[in-house]
């Protein structure tokens, strides 16, 4: 099948991002979950990237910086940090920081966490990219609760008056914030005509079906202004008692919970259609 | 020659044009007011207006100087450093970006504008965090030196500058030297601490002191973190007795860090002058100076009282 080899990977990254998650006794699961085909598409089949370094490579913000175990998996995957750092989430000395540090971890690109602040880091950088004429891409993945921060629009205003074309954003809409629905904590609908009116190209697709991610990926390439892939998903993907609860934005799996997910995502050597979440 | 800090920042944004390509400039629609300006006639194609949003400001900064750019922010003092504060602390602080942030209109000689407009928390705020630099020149030759070292220093660095013209200190020989205390006036029966404004105003009060028969030495901190712990030590040590002076709250500014260091290493009788813990107020910035107790006469007033406090 086209998408094997991305959802064996896929696959993998939720088995570390949960065996992190476990190991530490705390970390964010439900957020990094909703976020795996996304950031695996994006290492694996967007992004110009084989090394951390590289000066010409594409660059990637994690402004819901609370994913931080979804980067890291992908990182993993892409052989760009070790994964004897698993069980190192969120202790003393790890270079594996709660939410990511770049000074502990320069393997990623910027220190985020605190919500709302990774657009404008993004709007930076592709800015800094367009006056020198590099042909050097941004990539900003964004959580749909940090679009109650103001600073978000601040820089949605920014990247339409700079036309930075070179900039998209991804919005990992899972629906939900730390203290329920978005649209009970704080209404954010509608977020397609909102980014339109600050002239960005909105596409909006399901955020866990591979081909509509790379539909959307092929479409921006044909747009020249600052784009937005509004893409739905279901926070906690992969994990049944963890799917659309917000009770599993920041909390971890006791032993008997671990397992059972484990089971449930089958292990890396299984047949990929076999398992309900892969198939 | 009197000229504002904000002015001598204008200058060396002009001279960093011509000599340094990765210099950017940004500001928050009071490009005519910071001067910042100045970059933008002559590299237009660097100069970034992001509109009225702080927060962006700072965060469009961190991002620029992650792709090799030498970032100077600007806008008010108070919007810069209260508004953006947490932008400032973690995505440029925390992971110590190189972004500059020059902040003008520090201080209550904003004047008219009001206490609105006053930063006179900038300093505290801005010291707290670490790794920051923080420097607060006395005079345009002084800032202008300091901004051109900024820009050659790596690692976040806040440069408070001022609305109003202040006399000058220096002159054409001086070399600005990152970290590094000056002392402008020897003097024995005790030290006056300044920094920015008040440095000139220090200097006055040395002048009255000596009519008086008492001899004041003056320092100019303009390097507030990291601060020059030596100078003051010694100052401690042969003058014992310190006044400081600034144009920001006596509450965690320039007196609270030379406390710090006194009181970690020779404490000794210290009076500080500064605003006494409220709010500014619209007026003529030599009125607001005289109401808010920042003139020579109140530092003479603060010196006495502390070489009465000698052991």
């Amino acid at each position: 099948m086209k998408y094997d080899q991305l959802k064996v990977i896929a696959r993998s990254m939720r088995r570390n991002i949960l065996t992190m998650i476990y190991k530490a006794k705390s970390g964010h699961p439900g957020g990094s979950l909703s976020a795996v085909e996304i950031m695996t598409y994006l290492y694996f089949k967007e992004m110009n990237i084989d090394s951390p370094t590289d000066e010409g490579r594409d660059r990637f913000i994690l402004s819901k910086g609370h994913g931080a175990p979804v980067l890291y998996a992908v990182l993993m995957e892409k052989g760009f940090i070790s994964k004897d750092l698993i069980p190192t989430l969120r202790q003393v000395n790890s270079k594996l920081q709660g939410h990511p540090d770049m000074k502990k971890l320069p393997e990623v690109e910027a220190s985020t966490g605190s919500l709302g602040q990774g657009l404008s880091i993004a709007n930076g950088m592709a800015l800094g990219f367009k006056i020198d004429n590099k042909p050097n891409r941004v990539f900003a993945l964004l959580g749909d609760g940090e679009l109650n921060e103001g600073m978000i629009w601040e820089a949605a205003m920014l990247a339409n008056h700079y036309n930075l074309d070179n900039l998209t954003a991804i919005l990992d809409h899972n629906g939900l914030q730390i203290d329920g629905k978005n649209e009970d904590v704080m209404t954010i609908e509608p977020i397609d005509k909102k980014f339109q009116a600050f002239g960005w190209h909105v596409i909006k697709i399901d955020g866990h079906s591979f081909e509509e991610i790379e539909k959307a990926f092929e479409e921006r390439k044909t747009i020249n202004k600052p784009a937005i892939i509004i893409a739905k998903t279901t926070k906690g993907k992969g994990c049944s008692f963890m799917e659309d609860e917000a009770g599993w934005h920041g909390k971890a799996p006791n032993d008997e919970e671990f397992c059972l997910a484990m089971e449930e995502m089958g292990d890396i050597g299984d047949k990929i259609d076999g398992g309900g979440l892969n198939g | 020659m009197a000229k504002a800090t904000r002015e001598a920042y204008g200058q060396a944004l002009k001279k960093l044009s011509a000599t340094n390509p990765k210099v950017v400039v940004l500001d928050a629609d009071l490009s005519g007011s910071t001067k910042t300006v100045e970059f933008k006639k002559v590299s237009p194609e660097r100069f970034f207006n992001v509109g009225i949003a702080e927060q962006n400001l700072i965060g469009t900064a961190a991002g620029l100087s992650l792709v090799g750019k030498i970032p100077f922010a600007s806008t008010f003092a108070m919007f810069a450093t209260g508004r953006a504060f947490e932008i400032i602390r973690n995505t440029v602080a925390y992971p110590s970006l190189n972004v500059k942030i020059a902040a003008t209109h520090a201080g209550l000689t904003v004047g008219e504008d009001g206490g609105s407009h006053q930063a006179i928390e900038d300093i505290s705020l801005m010291r707290t965090i670490p790794g920051m630099t923080l420097i607060n020149p006395a005079d345009a030759r002084e800032a202008e030196q300091a901004v051109l070292k900024a820009a050659e220093f790596v690692g976040p660095v806040y440069i408070r500058l001022g609305r109003m013209a202040v006399e000058d200190v220096y002159d054409d020989s001086y070399v600005f030297e990152l970290g590094k205390g000056v002392q402008l006036k020897e003097g024995s029966d005790l030290t006056i601490i300044a920094t920015g404004l008040m440095v000139q105003q220090s200097l006055k009060a040395a002048e009255i002191l000596k009519e008086e028969g008492i001899s004041a030495r003056v320092i100019n901190i303009h390097t507030i973190k990291p601060i020059d712990r030596d100078i003051i030590i010694n100052a401690a040590k042969e003058t014992k007795a310190i006044v400081t002076a600034e144009e920001h709250s006596i509450i965690g500014g320039l007196g609270s860090a030379v406390l710090e260091v006194l009181s970690d290493e020779y404490p000794v009788p210290l009076k500080r002058v500064g605003v006494l813990d409220t709010f500014g107020e619209s007026g003529k910035p030599k009125d607001l100076l005289k109401k808010y107790k920042l003139t020579p006469e109140d530092i003479v007033e603060q010196a006495k009282k502390a070489l009465k406090l000698k052991r």
